[in-house]
């Protein structure tokens, strides 16, 4: 086990930031540079849709549940789509059991956002009757082993696991045959990719590990679309970003965002 | 009527496909993947470490603590909420219970050794699947063990015995239908797991026991299996 702890020594970040000087990164790679990516599909026969990323050493489940339920009475006519995210005590020894942590909750909320707000579906396609019963989508984030960049990760899992998603059967008597699935698939419009970019020293990194992550002096998450317009950002870390540094994350994350998308088309054949 | 045929064309006595994998979960101290049929569970050992809660401790010897947890997208039907449920944590005991009687943890006083199990997909026989990834990952994690542990179940299906039911054939008979989970210590021989739900003859029970035994043998030959192949390769073994 490699136990990595929440904040880096200052002599381990002083030596990783002389690196990132000489353009290096800890495992080798270069500061824009992915990890090798792979995106499997129908991972979990149980769930309507499921898949598996892997990025290095981290890989990360996420699988899809669609339900029959009362819609808000705010929007009657409207379907819910649901992103949560668990830091399974599984993954790492980092995480403990317990109800979910703001790092959980921020990771699920970043990537609900980024569906949300790009208008991915149509939340009216999810309704079978206004004001009586919709389609509830829960989307559920578990990573498998933790090495860093869970949103990224995860949201590209999720996006996976939605576009692998098959609706079940409903009988005649209105529930829900969950041994039967049908062809019909979700509309989404937009695949909304997060890609974060983090901040040490004044340099910037994609996907960070683990142990870079515990170096972060701040990050920014941005959702990008396939167009390049971004639909979410999330800025997290202690230290702040300067105008420069946002316009060179907003340059790289397009960049990235690109990349991630071409792989996910790739693999979901769309 | 007779269940005469089954339903996937299995043998009485046979059991799923399986697949067992050892060091899946490169952050553990040791991990473990077991899939039989459509059921399949992770397992991670962490420790032994410091033990918290404090009054959880014991000075003579190291405790297991095991987790088991069903991926909110692995059941049958609705989603199953995430977190502890009266289910949940009454599996995890057994879970404990199967496995504490291979381990050595007199070299551990006032640690823990903790084990997570995650299922992301299952078709019956979960908690059997989680004994045997649990298994896997012990072994993996170095921790002194004077067998693995397999286990699979047994049970009635329209008054016939048959090995490692699966959800379909766990429905097929409301009323006369048994499944008893079963694990094993291969070596002595000796039961450590056992329930059951549902109706049974008592002699019937000793013939599901003894039927069962080649599969818990087969079971325990992919333990083993996984374990060396973790090792025959040069360190790594398959990242999950």
């Amino acid at each position: 086990m490699t136990k990595v702890p929440l904040v880096m020594s200052q002599d381990r970040k002083q030596h990783l930031i002389k690196s990132l000087e000489a353009g290096v990164r800890i495992d080798g790679r270069k500061k824009d540079e992915f990890r090798p990516l792979s995106i499997e599909l129908g991972v979990s026969s149980t769930a309507e849709g499921s898949a598996l990323v892997r990025a290095g050493d981290s890989s990360v489940i996420a699988g899809v549940k669609m339900g029959l339920g009362k819609p808000y009475p705010d929007t009657p006519d409207s379907g819910v789509l649901m992103v949560n995210a668990e830091l399974l005590p599984l993954s790492n020894p980092e995480f403990e059991s317990g109800p979910p942590g703001i790092e959980s909750i921020e990771i699920a909320r970043v990537i609900d956002r980024g569906i949300r707000e790009s208008h991915a579906f149509d939340a009216k396609s999810l309704c079978v009757e206004p004001g009586e019963s919709v389609w509830m989508v829960q989307c559920d984030v578990m990573p498998i082993n933790f090495d860093g960049n869970l949103i990224d990760l995860g949201g590209l899992a999720a996006l996976a696991a939605l576009l692998d998603a098959r609706f079940p059967m409903v009988g005649g008597d209105g529930t829900v045959d969950y041994h039967e699935r049908t062809d019909r698939k979700l509309e989404l419009e937009q695949l909304p990719v997060p890609v974060t970019v983090g901040k040490i020293g004044k340099h910037l990194l994609v996907d960070p590990t683990q142990e870079e992550e515990s170096a972060l002096d701040a990050r920014l998450t941005l959702t990008m679309l396939a167009n390049g317009d971004l639909c979410a950002l999330q800025k997290g870390g202690d230290e702040p970003l300067t105008r420069d540094d946002i316009k060179a994350m907003v340059s790289l994350a397009g960049e990235k965002g690109k990349e991630l998308r071409a792989k996910l088309l790739e693999v979901t054949g769309r | 009527m007779a269940y005469e045929r089954r339903h996937d064309g299995r043998a009485a006595d046979e059991p799923r496909k399986i697949t067992a994998k050892a060091g899946v979960i490169k952050k553990a101290d040791g991990s473990g993947y077991f899939k039989i049929g459509d059921t399949a569970a992770y397992a991670a050992v962490y420790g032994p470490q410091e033990c918290h809660p404090a009054w959880m401790r014991n000075p003579k010897r190291g405790i297991l603590r095991c987790t088991y947890s069903m991926m909110p997208f692995s059941g049958d039907g609705e989603r199953v909420r995430p977190g502890p449920s009266r289910r949940s944590k009454e599996i995890s005991m057994v879970t404990e219970k199967a496995l504490l009687p291979v381990l050595d943890l007199d070299d551990y006083p006032n640690a823990v050794v903790d084990v997570f199990i995650e299922l992301p997909e299952t078709d019956a026989g979960s908690r059997c699947a989680g004994i045997c990834a649990a298994a896997i990952a012990l072994a993996d994690a170095g921790i002194t063990m004077k067998d693995v542990v397999p286990a699979v179940s047994v049970g009635q299906v329209e008054g016939t015995l048959v090995v490692d039911l699966d959800g379909e054939e766990e429905h097929m008979d409301e009323n006369a239908a048994a499944d008893i989970p079963v694990a094993c210590i291969p070596s002595t021989g000796e039961i450590t797991l056992l329930q059951m739900d549902g109706v049974m003859e008592p002699e019937k029970l000793l013939r599901a026991l003894d039927m069962v035994r080649p599969a818990l043998d087969r079971i325990a030959e992919a333990q083993r299996n996984a374990i060396k192949e973790r090792y025959a390769h040069s360190a790594g073994g398959g990242a999950a």
